[in-house]
């Protein structure tokens, strides 16, 4: 009954942005998880002494693979590791999947609402995959809030999938790009983005908000500002990691 | 065995402050949200605490009556199951000990409710003589909501999902139903000495 810790190898890592990487793991007997939990990692150093994070899935359901994007913190005890040194066929500890709420299947329904702020698109990435991996054809928007351009996760991934599936929406918004050259949303997003982009409250739309806590109570605030019922907005907050 | 993960050293904390954090903890020096849904907007108007359940009679306080009960002052350190334990954390509130003074039970166990719909269950050895408040000041200020105010359970000894926020009442019951995090997985008592994160642990 207890979740047990497993060994994760790295089958491979990619960048994602100048301060996000995406590791591939194979986890032998991992017993599958549902899009949107997050799973326990665990290093040890050679004299013994361990640390411990939770990172998000960004990998739909499948098989014993799952794939972990995490952000590079400033003086990040773990993920800076991770982000530095961690090599194919590395090995770590992990356990999981853990969390039962922050999660979405197609069984669900929809339309289905995901909100993320940086690296808060994680978990809502696994959806967007879950869902086109799956085939199914319930209409999902995810909005995107990122700092510039670079800073955006899996943008390329995002907006083939939105080009290829008349179901599924994209908005992008940029809070600090300064380049002329990007002729999208600008600003966070707000009351009024909402209003625009997200499914009239009547819709009742499975909605999923996670990024830093400020953005997340912003965007849950508004969401029931303007209607949105509380007990369908789901989010996961992740506070500034130690200074 | 785990694996070695080479090179890796990681950042210490000193001996002393090592002593006081739980296995798989680090130390946190802000003071991070966690919560599954929008942040309830409370008024003090209306805002009830309510005793009742597996009691002789149920008492309810509005909050001015609850302003008026005995209050204390406690500073302890507090541990979160998603990893960060912060330490020295000051907060005011009443203790649970003067909210069930005088109440006859048979109870040994209670569910903590909340606005918002949020529970979590607790033996109810866990939060008297003195483990347990309902707190509605933190650093010397009023509660903010994010952090659980007006008022917010207190149990700094188990892990932070107990200590429910935006609490509301405590219900007594006689056999131990689970929460809302405890339902999805999570320890029924959440003792972070124990590492009891996940139910099996």
């Amino acid at each position: 009954m207890r979740i047990s810790w497993r060994i994760g190898r790295l089958a491979s890592r990619r960048r994602e942005t100048p301060t996000a990487h995406t590791f591939v793991f194979d986890v032998p007997g991992w017993p599958g998880h549902r899009a949107g939990q997050h799973v326990d990692v665990r290093l040890t150093a050679e004299d013994g002494y361990q640390a411990q994070r939770s990172y998000s899935i960004a990998s739909p359901p499948d098989g014993q693979r799952i794939e972990l994007t995490v952000e590079m913190l400033p003086d990040g005890e773990v993920s800076g590791y991770l982000g530095a040194e961690l090599r194919e066929g590395d090995e770590l500890e992990l356990r999981g999947p853990i969390g039962g709420w922050f999660q979405w299947t197609p069984e669900d329904g929809g339309p289905l609402l995901l909100v993320g702020g940086g690296s808060g698109v994680v978990p809502l990435a696994s959806m967007v995959r879950h869902r086109a991996a799956s085939g199914s054809s319930i209409p999902a928007r995810i909005v995107v809030s990122a700092r510039t351009e670079t800073d955006i996760y899996y943008r390329e991934e995002l907006e083939r999938l939105a080009a290829g599936d008349g179901g599924l929406d994209v908005i992008l918004t940029l809070t600090r790009e300064r380049s002329p050259r990007w002729t999208g949303r600008r600003g966070r997003i707000d009351h009024a983005l909402l209003e625009e982009v997200a499914w009239e409250p009547d819709a009742r739309a499975r909605t999923f908000v996670c990024g830093p806590t400020g953005f997340v109570e912003a965007v849950a605030d508004a969401l029931v500002a303007l209607g949105h019922a509380p007990e369908l907005v789901r989010t996961e907050r992740f506070g500034p990691s130690g200074t | 065995m785990a694996p070695i993960s080479r090179g890796f050293r990681g950042r210490r904390s000193d001996p002393e402050q090592a002593r006081r954090l739980p296995p798989g903890q680090y130390i946190e020096h802000d003071f991070p949200v966690l919560s599954a849904g929008p942040t309830p907007r409370v008024l003090l108007d209306t805002w009830t605490f309510t005793i009742d359940g597996a009691v002789d009679e149920s008492r309810t306080w509005s909050w001015e009556e609850f302003q008026a009960l005995p209050s204390e002052t406690v500073t302890r350190d507090i541990h979160c199951v998603t990893k960060w334990s912060k330490f020295d954390t000051t907060w005011e509130g009443v203790s649970v000990d003067v909210l069930l003074e005088g109440v006859n039970t048979e109870a040994a166990y209670l569910t903590a409710h909340s606005y918002g719909g949020y529970t979590t269950n607790l033996p109810l050895e866990d939060v008297v003589d003195g483990k347990a408040w309902v707190a509605y000041a933190y650093d010397g200020e009023p509660l903010e909501p994010e952090h659980g105010g007006p008022a917010r359970l207190l149990v700094p000894h188990l892990y932070l999902w107990k200590s429910a926020k935006w609490v509301n009442g405590l219900t007594l019951t006689l056999d131990d139903e689970l929460g809302f995090w405890e339902q999805l997985g999570y320890h029924d008592r959440g003792d972070p000495w124990l590492e009891q994160r996940y139910q099996g642990d």
